[in-house]
């Protein structure tokens, strides 16, 4: 009786496995999966076309490794300089603007650095080096460390000569960044849909917004077909026709956190030439 | 002020436990079921490797057979993430298994899980077979059986410590989450599992939901251990 139970455990269990449905694969950012972007327009665009879409949520660099390998069908990401090198180097495009969103500098309660209500990022991260104010950064080549890295640089601070000390590069995503920096008292950089969304605070608080230079552009590109034959090309054109169709853009702009708005559509804006 | 909100956290973790098994939610009903099946297909494929590797070490001897012992052993250190990226690297699309795509699907979750505990299920398979063998030699031998007949029968005369040995591939398959982040993608209502929901609750800062998972899936895991207890004793009263 043993054995017969076994076998026919055995037997079962890989037929869930083998279920089939339309879809499609998107290489994309913690901060659209965790911000609940996803969660609220991806069931639309199901709806309307019987596709689904398969999230695969990791950091900017990551995203676009996963298309270079041909692991996705759309990249959906957000550091246009590493979007461009990924169009201009074959691995797929063209690349469409989506929308943008804004990053913050949050930090502790006792604000060691003074820069609480600022609006200017380049002032603040230099005030925050000067101070030697522990700051928590992704560290993991992600999109909003490539963006972190570029502010350090126009404020003309190298923060690498703080790592080990109050410069801390923890190689991970956006969330655990946060959990980092709300346990060590630190200031970082995230992008604000994660941050609504973020339920351990304990006593961080948003200390600088409202910089144009914390603008965040998001991009989506088609994996190229031509290098990679499986990539469904056409459900994964329809994805991006959708998303940047006055469908798509509304359902961006619809989505709210505590009546918030996160995502700003701009699919409209032609991308510069480069 | 710090110690509080911590027991707050604990005792909302507990609620919401109990409320996310209550309430029946369908999202953890997927999660719950995938983890299941995914794991538990990863021991039976494991173990259809593992057992017999383990028995035939127990019973053979052969040059070299001391190194294979040492490289099982030191296998069950393998960590889940270089086992993911191993795995990761063959199915993708630029790799050598790339045009099965298989990819991102429950399906490499299952090797990749299997290629973790096949060790173990072979290392500790040797050593409790290994001890039976020592008794038994004498005895099967006389039958006539060379060491390639004694490993059904061995096998089979171990089933009830052999549950154990699967039980242990369970448990590390079911509480891994390095190797499914990477192989699965953590895709929702596709490769999301319990540990692989749970890690994402954690980076959201949900501690209390990631607590309240993590229960859930210790219940699952007792559940799981206490049905094969209980065929055990079913099948050792059969056989007794």
């Amino acid at each position: 009786m043993l054995r017969r139970l076994l076998l026919l455990a055995l037997l079962a269990l890989p037929l869930p496995l083998a279920a089939q449905e339309r879809s499609i694969t998107v290489a994309s950012t913690t901060s659209t999966e965790q911000s609940g972007l996803f969660g609220h327009i991806l069931p639309i665009f199901t709806r309307e076309t019987g596709i689904a879409v398969r999230v695969v949520a990791l950091g900017t660099g990551q995203a676009l490794d996963v298309g270079r390998r041909g692991d996705a069908d759309v990249v959906f990401v957000h550091d246009r300089v590493a979007e461009q090198r990924f169009v201009a180097e074959g691995h797929g495009g063209p690349r469409q603007h989506v929308m943008l969103n804004d990053f913050v500098l949050v930090g502790p309660a006792d604000d060691p650095a003074g820069i609480a209500g600022s609006r200017d990022t380049a002032a603040a991260l230099q005030r925050i080096a000067a101070a030697r104010a522990p700051f928590i950064s992704r560290g993991d080549r992600s999109g909003t460390h490539a963006a972190e890295l570029r502010l350090w640089q126009q404020a003309g601070v190298d923060p690498t000569a703080g790592r080990g000390a109050w410069y801390r590069e923890i190689g991970q995503g956006m969330g655990p960044t946060l959990n980092t920096a709300a346990a060590q008292g630190a200031y970082a950089m995230t992008d604000r849909g994660t941050w609504l969304a973020f339920r351990n605070r304990q006593g961080l608080r948003v200390v600088v917004e409202g910089d144009a230079r914390l603008f965040n552009q998001y991009g989506v590109m088609l994996v190229n077909p031509q290098r990679h034959s499986h990539v469904k090309q056409a459900d994964g054109q329809r994805f991006i026709d959708w998303i940047v169709s006055p469908a798509g853009q509304a359902a961006i702009a619809s989505y709210r956190i505590n009546g918030e708005q996160l995502f700003f559509p701009n699919a409209t804006q032609p991308e510069p030439v480069s | 002020m710090a110690s509080l909100p911590g027991m707050n956290d604990l005792t909302s973790a507990l609620g919401q436990a109990l409320g996310l098994v209550a309430g029946g939610d369908a999202a953890l009903g997927h999660i719950v079921l995938l983890s299941l099946r995914v794991s538990l297909t990863a021991v039976g494929l494991a173990a259809l490797v593992g057992l017999p590797l383990g028995a035939l070490l127990a019973v053979a001897r052969f040059p070299g057979r001391g190194g294979v012992v040492v490289a099982l052993n030191a296998l069950m250190g393998l960590p889940p993430v270089v086992a993911g990226l191993l795995i990761y690297i063959l199915l993708s699309r630029s790799g050598p298994l790339g045009s099965l795509g298989l990819l991102f699907t429950p399906t490499a979750m299952v090797i990749a899980q299997a290629l973790l505990i096949a060790p173990i299920l072979a290392a500790l398979t040797r050593q409790v077979l290994e001890a039976m063998w020592e008794e038994y030699a004498e005895q099967l031998r006389s039958f006539g059986a060379g060491p390639w007949r004694a490993v059904p029968t061995l096998l089979w005369d171990g089933r009830f410590a052999l549950l154990t040995v699967l039980l242990a591939g369970f448990g590390r398959a079911s509480a891994e989450v390095g190797a499914v982040m990477i192989v699965g993608g953590n895709i929702e209502g596709f490769t999301r599992v319990m540990t692989t929901a749970i890690a994402l609750e954690t980076s959201k800062g949900d501690l209390p939901l990631a607590l309240a998972l993590g229960l859930v899936l210790m219940a699952i895991v007792l559940t799981v251990n206490a049905l094969a207890q209980g065929l055990r004793d079913l099948a050792a009263r059969q056989a007794g």
